[in-house]
């Protein structure tokens, strides 16, 4: 009981700590507030004139896709603190404290779920204000933003994969963005999959991201949603369930020399 | 548990691969004392206090902290040791109160103790007026006693401390030697390792030399230094054809024989005060010219030299240099 009790509380003060960085670091609240705010306005002013959504409209599309791109990329946080704690020796005063040693990653993945939180209201307040509508129950939103938090929180263990997996957070950042960015693109995210070339529609359709979007799109705008809230949902949890044991193990060993 | 041993190890062994940073390790530290452990970089210094504070488990070899085994009772063990780094291992992106305050709660201390102790620590090392502001705008000597402060936080009975003062001013340096001198009055063991004699000599109460993962020598500083040989004057002669009367004159004020070497007059002597006027006069009745007259004192090139043949390895000054 009491190990549980310390888990908790260690998670929480460390999930503290990783949050007061981000106002502190002009770059990151920078990254979490204008850069999606002017994805948002950039894709529906500038490329969604060009863009055809039969029997939707473009921002209605847009606005769940580009909030699953953003969530996704709201765990970054975790990959370049963890790195940077790893760079500068922090990891090794954290260890040598009578702390819960998993709280050093539950704290992280746990403040990015405030982050994410936070990051859906800037980014649907956005949406609302340039005409996004929710079509869909009050039930629906509820679980699609409940989805959308727990995708979030699958991707920052992906990220703190990455940061420990990373020799500085510099590197974090450029296998996170060379490799995750393109990804998400070929997806229904910004545009119909039918629109892409033959052979890339495949891949488009059984992105993971697809299944995310089409589930996002389908609780908040009311469109029959086949199977994508359960495929979404089964991804979610399959992420999880490899990268939080992966992620713990790489700990252990990035730490063990 | 009163007379147990702070820390005890026996035959500590651990490898990277074919290197071996540390090849059977023996340690003993009275509780209360101050214990240096003396060595070049990559002689298994840092090696030993990450298996002492739990952060490696060793190949081989046992050793206890607080009379836990680290293997064993690692959780016990980080419940009585502080460790301060020779990299500060405080966030950046804290305050120096909210890196402290953070600390006290992954101890676990009671309900407001953190912030208590965190106030009482910011004072006493004379950090209170930068309390409140980010730690990326501490200079270099500030973040190392803001280290050493959340090495304090839970008033743990032992304390590492990896090479405290490397990278320091000697402004820094010795106000951290007045922190860790205080401290250490106050009962807690200090384990701390060096690469500076003088710091070694200043705190320990005794040390141990290690090198290539062994220990070549231990013992209080006065024992290690009468091992070494003391300070020594070294005379330069206007004419050096005159050396051997020199011997002759300065014998007397010497502790051991005095030599010949390159050109100048080694005095081993026992005491440094008044023997460079001692050996100035003597030299002056006897009608021989000095050149030049310095003291030098033993460092620790001359303490490798003398127990190991070796001087202090080259490769680990050069990855000093480059980590400068």
């Amino acid at each position: 009981m009491k190990a549980l009790r310390y888990g908790i509380s260690d998670t929480l003060v460390l999930a503290k700590r990783s949050l007061l960085r981000i106002p502190r670091q002009p770059d990151l609240l920078v990254g979490f507030t204008v850069q999606p705010i002017l994805f948002v306005l950039l894709f529906v002013y500038v490329f969604g004139g060009a863009i055809n959504t039969p029997g939707i409209d473009y921002v209605d599309f847009l606005i769940p896709g580009i909030i699953v791109q953003s969530i996704v990329f709201g765990g970054f946080v975790t990959a370049l603190g963890l790195a940077d704690d790893l760079k500068k020796g922090l990891i090794d005063r954290f260890r040598s404290l009578p702390m819960t040693r998993s709280a050093l990653l539950t704290g992280r993945t746990l403040g990015d779920v405030v982050t994410n939180s936070f990051q859906l209201v800037v980014m649907f307040s956005v949406g609302l204000l340039i005409g996004f509508n929710f079509s869909s129950s009050v039930g629906e939103v509820v679980a699609g933003i409940l989805l959308l938090l727990l995708i979030g929180y699958a991707f920052s263990w992906v990220f703190a994969f990455i940061g420990l997996s990373s020799s500085s957070p510099e590197a974090a950042n450029a296998f996170g963005f060379t490799i995750l960015f393109p990804v998400t693109f070929v997806s229904s995210a910004f545009v119909p999959v039918d629109t892409m070339p033959s052979w890339l529609q495949p891949i488009a359709e059984h992105n993971p991201f697809t299944y995310m979007v089409n589930a996002a799109r389908a609780l908040f705008l009311g469109i029959p949603a086949e199977n994508n809230v359960w495929l979404a949902l089964a991804w979610t949890l399959g992420i999880i369930a490899v990268f939080a044991p992966l992620s713990a193990w790489k700990y252990r060993r990035v730490v063990a020399q | 548990m009163q007379n147990a041993p702070a820390v005890e190890t026996t035959g500590l062994r651990k490898s990277y691969g074919d290197v071996h940073a540390l090849r059977g390790v023996d340690l003993h530290v009275e509780p209360g004392s101050v214990f240096g452990l003396l060595g070049p970089n990559g002689a298994g210094k840092t090696t030993a206090v990450r298996i002492l504070t739990t952060l490696l488990l060793p190949d081989d070899g046992s050793a206890r902290v607080a009379g836990f085994d680290v293997v064993r009772d690692a959780a016990k063990v980080r419940e009585h040791i502080g460790l301060a780094g020779q990299y500060a291992a405080v966030d950046e992106n804290l305050t120096g109160f909210e890196n402290l305050e953070m600390v006290g709660k992954l101890y676990h201390l009671e309900r407001g103790l953190p912030r208590a102790r965190a106030r009482e620590l910011l004072s006493s090392f004379d950090l209170s007026d930068a309390a409140d502001r980010l730690v990326r705008t501490y200079s270099g000597g500030m973040r190392r006693r803001l280290d050493l402060a959340a090495a304090l936080v839970a008033r743990p009975p032992v304390l590492f401390l990896d090479e405290p003062t490397t990278g320091l001013d000697i402004r820094s340096r010795i106000e951290l030697w007045d922190a860790i001198e205080a401290l250490v009055s106050e009962g807690t063991t200090v384990l701390l390792t060096t690469q500076v004699l003088d710091e070694a000599d200043r705190l320990a109460d005794r040390i141990a030399v290690i090198d290539q993962g062994l220990v070549i020598a231990e013992g209080t500083p006065g024992e290690l230094k009468s091992q070494v040989g003391g300070e020594r004057l070294d005379i330069h002669l206007c004419d050096e054809q005159r050396g051997g009367e020199a011997v002759v004159a300065l014998a007397s004020i010497a502790n051991d024989r005095p030599f010949l070497e390159d050109g100048s007059v080694r005095v081993p002597v026992a005491e440094r005060r008044g023997t460079i006027a001692d050996a100035v006069r003597r030299l002056d009745d006897a009608g021989i010219a000095i050149d030049d007259i310095s003291v030098s004192t033993p460092t620790l090139d001359d303490v490798f030299l003398k127990l190991t043949g070796h001087a202090a390895e080259q490769e680990g000054e050069e990855a000093e240099a480059q980590s400068r």
